[in-house]
């Protein structure tokens, strides 16, 4: 969510300059920590808080505020040359916890599978792993392969998928560009295969969608309050749709 | 002539070898300079980013490593002089001394991540200084104090035994002596040492990463407590989290690091030679 | 004046000279608390040491209390899992750091060689300074040309991915290598002119010196350069984080083990400190693996300044 708390931050500089917004990245276990340390105002996350966090933040002396910032389509990408297309979500959790292990028994080339991840400190890493490693099963215990390729960032994956002709990767579909290709995602091999688009995301047909958040330590006063109003309203969403992620409004 | 076959042969891979070395490094500057001089330019140095860190300049940046080379030089050069005139002129060979010098060894050797560890949890932390300038200046000085220690020491020591006795036996005392003829001719050679702690101190990501860098402010810092922006932590911010980055824009900030550093490592270079020829002694 | 009377006026000069007037109490009196501040600045040293230690102990020794070592030394590192298997970590520093050692002292010492023995001045005038460059570039601009030139070279080479050890390794190399090409020019150098001339008035040619005679002399110090660009190369944090893939694995052994992903101790402090929530079981190891990284290069450096003392000694015992 590093690029959509940029652009707001730096759009909200001309609505209120009066007020310094100062963002760091990290991902949203760093946000969240940082929110239980008391050492920021807002947390950005895309995987809601934990109950252990939530405790955590309590023990502190404040209960987290959840608020709903955007909508965001998972996508799954490949490099543009590798043949396969579309699979389902089956195939992708026995792909990323290494049981397959070669292009072929998908339907692709004698090539070895390269997985490409976030770090685990990463809500889309999250939530990845809760809804299609483990298949949204909360009993099943599998993680990631060990051999998977843990990028610093959003940014890191697509570039690794674009020159890798090998990978496989996940990607919010802000962050995904001409340079990678979407696999059409299936919940299992009767439905439909859909690619990730705004669209496909605001009706439902997509499977991997999710929220976007931010979180605050108690209820928000002042600024904070403002800020977080003035990016829930049409020109907050505005922005994030021009970054390609989905408005709230629209669902 | 085998043994002459093996000579020329030795030496044709030896030279092969200085070479494997030697052309990369000319190969990386030159890249550097060739890819990244396209984004310099006035507004690249004095402007602060925008449009998401893509269009805009870097100066937040720069002007964190400056101020953040200047609190290490506050946080480091008293404490190693200090230090330096102790091992030089006060330590003979006691056990004490002997401690020191493992500490300092030691001390050189730590990993740059193992400082910021530290940093975290001494300053940012235990003593509640928070993510700061103040923070991350004593966690780089700490990390700086080896490198300045030991040339100081060197300079120190390398004034002439008769300057000392000559001194003393005026009637001065130890540390007369060392504040007014040691010292005096040891100075080219500390500042030497202290400016090459300073170009390692502004180039290093690792103790900054959890003392003191951020990624994006809207403000110049404007006290010791604030957070800044540094080059060192933009280079690997821009270069791996930000989108549709241009790689001219990466590479010139990689440049401008580059040249930072070096044109600290060069000063230090000339003070060092200018000061072997004009040595009197 | 008579003898007697010139010898009472020295004796009344010297007297006079000697008792305590008030500037002199002051200015011994100054002249006490700076020394005492020089001394207590030479003591910091130790005491940073110390408090490095101690901080490093008191945020990570939990790692070691709680957490029993059959689960440390597991093969799994996923903390958000609860899995904090360590030998993943350690062994990816290992392979990298050896991988880097590899490449750098066969460089570094025919380099150190080169310069000692066979370059010509001017050579050298363009050489040194060029080496001295290499050692002032920071680690993160080397990290980021890996990133962009170096891992899509070796992913064309044929690699499944451009991010592995061996990338890591190269970088590292060349990072250690001003370490070791000074330290072993410097062991070099102290080999004496006698011994060379001594094997060259018997016949040798300069390599049979070289190999035969200079390299066994200056042993110890080349053994110690050695151990110091190992100290360098695994304490390296940003060049590794970005070209190595920082995947959690144990490489399989074999012939293509160092071009596969791994993730370094490094590496892992740096990538996921900034997640962890102060005094968490995760917040503790990271602090735990910084202990690791301590003792290790509290070792080398231990060993490095044993064998300096061993140098010196033997050159002291010996016929110099």
């Amino acid at each position: 969510m590093v690029n959509l708390a940029l652009a707001w931050a730096e759009a909200y500089h001309s609505v209120d300059p009066a007020v310094d917004i100062a963002v760091t990245g990290g991902g949203s276990g760093t946000g969240i920590a940082a929110l239980i340390n008391n050492t920021v105002d807002i947390a950005n996350a895309s995987r809601d808080i934990k109950e252990d966090e939530v405790a955590a933040a309590q023990k502190n002396g404040a209960t987290p505020v959840e608020f709903i910032v955007a909508v965001d389509a998972l996508a799954v990408i490949v490099n543009p040359r590798n043949p396969v297309n579309a699979l389902t979500i089956q195939q992708l959790s026995d792909i990323f916890t290494g049981r397959i292990t070669n292009w072929e028994t998908v339907g692709g080339n004698n090539a070895p599978i390269v997985l490409v991840s976030r770090e685990s400190n990463s809500g889309t890493h999250v939530y990845f792993l809760e809804n299609v490693v483990r298949q949204g099963d909360s009993n099943n215990k599998d993680i990631f392969a060990s051999q998977t390729l843990m990028m610093p960032s959003s940014v890191g994956i697509v570039s690794e998928v674009s020159r890798n002709p090998n990978a496989i990767g996940y990607d919010g579909l802000g962050y995904v560009t001409s340079n990678v290709k979407l696999i059409a995602v299936a919940p299992d091999p009767n439905s439909p295969y859909v690619l990730a688009s705004v669209e496909t995301a605001a009706d439902g047909s997509y499977p991997l969608a999710r929220y976007l958040y931010m979180y605050t330590a108690g209820k928000p006063t002042g600024v904070v309050a403002n800020y977080i109003d003035w990016i829930r309203s049409p020109a907050g969403q505005q922005i994030v749709a021009d970054l390609g992620f989905v408005p709230i409004a629209a669902e | 002539m085998k043994r002459q076959h093996t000579q020329k042969l030795a030496v044709g891979l030896i030279t092969a070898a200085a070479a494997l070395v030697v052309i990369p490094i000319i190969l990386v500057i030159v890249m550097i300079f060739v890819k990244g001089i396209t984004a310099i330019s006035w507004e690249f140095l004095t402007a602060k980013p925008s449009h998401g860190m893509k269009a805009g300049g870097i100066m937040p940046a720069i002007l964190g490593t400056l101020i953040l080379t200047l609190g290490t030089a506050i946080a480091c050069i008293p404490l190693a002089i200090g230090a330096a005139i102790y091992l030089a002129e006060y330590s003979s060979d006691s056990r004490l001394a002997r401690w020191v010098r493992l500490a300092m060894v030691n001390l050189a050797g730590i990993p740059s991540i193992v400082y910021g560890l530290f940093g975290l949890g001494a300053f940012v932390l235990f003593l509640n200084l928070g993510t700061s300038i103040l923070a991350g200046s004593l966690t780089l000085g700490i990390m700086t104090l080896p490198v300045v220690i030991s040339t100081a020491e060197e300079a120190i020591r390398a004034v002439p035994q008769e300057f000392r006795i000559v001194s003393q036996s005026l009637g001065a005392t130890r540390w007369q002596t060392i504040r007014h003829q040691v010292l005096p001719h040891a100075v080219p050679g500390i500042m030497t040492g202290i400016i090459l702690g300073l170009s390692r101190a502004a180039g290093e990501t690792a103790p900054i990463l959890f003392t003191v860098a951020a990624f994006y402010l809207p403000n110049l810092p404007r006290s010791a407590s604030d957070q800044t922006m540094a080059l060192p932590y933009h280079l690997y911010v821009i270069s791996t989290q930000v989108p549709a980055m241009p790689l001219a824009v990466q590479y010139g900030t990689a440049l401008v690091l580059l040249l930072v550093v070096l044109s600290l490592t060069l000063t230090a270079t000339v003070i060092r030679a200018r000061m072997r020829r004009r040595r009197d002694w | 004046m008579s003898l007697s009377q010139i010898a009472r006026k020295q004796y009344l000069d010297v007297k006079a000279r000697a008792r305590p007037t008030a500037r002199w109490l002051l200015g011994n009196w100054m002249e006490l608390i700076i020394e005492t501040l020089i001394r207590l600045a030479g003591l910091s040293t130790t005491v940073i040491v110390g408090l490095i230690f101690f901080f490093l102990l008191r945020e990570g020794l939990p790692t070691f209390l709680d957490i029993p070592l059959r689960a440390l030394f597991s093969s799994r590192w996923y903390p958000t899992q609860g899995l904090y298997g360590l030998w993943p970590l350690i062994v990816g520093s290992l392979l990298v750091t050896a991988g880097a050692v590899l490449i750098a002292v066969p460089l570094g010492l025919t380099t150190a060689i080169y310069l000692g023995e066979i370059a010509p001045p001017w050579q050298k005038e363009i050489l040194k300074p060029l080496i001295e460059m290499l050692a002032g570039i920071p680690s993160i601009v080397l990290g980021f040309l890996g990133w962009v030139a170096l891992a899509p070279i070796i992913q064309d080479l044929g690699a499944p991915t451009g991010l592995t050890a061996f990338s890591g390794s190269v970088i590292l190399a060349y990072m250690a290598l001003p370490t070791i090409i000074s330290i072993s020019e410097d062991a070099l150098y102290a080999v004496p002119k006698d011994y060379r001339d001594a094997a060259l008035a018997i016949g040798a040619t300069q390599w049979q010196t070289i190999w035969r005679v200079v390299f066994p002399a200056a042993r110890s110090g080349l053994v110690m350069a050695v151990m110091l660009g190992i100290g360098r190369a695994i304490g390296e944090t940003m060049a590794v984080m970005l070209v190595t893939g920082n995947a959690a694995h144990i490489p399989a052994f074999g012939t293509d083990m160092l071009f596969q992903p791994v993730r370094t101790m490094t590496a892992t402090i740096a990538a996921e400190m900034g997640e962890v929530s102060q005094g968490s079981m995760h917040y503790s190891v990271l602090f735990g693996i910084g202990i690791l990284l301590f003792l290790t290069t509290f070792a080398i450096n231990f060993l490095a300044g044993r064998l300096v003392g061993q140098q010196v000694a033997r050159r002291r015992g010996g016929r110099l």
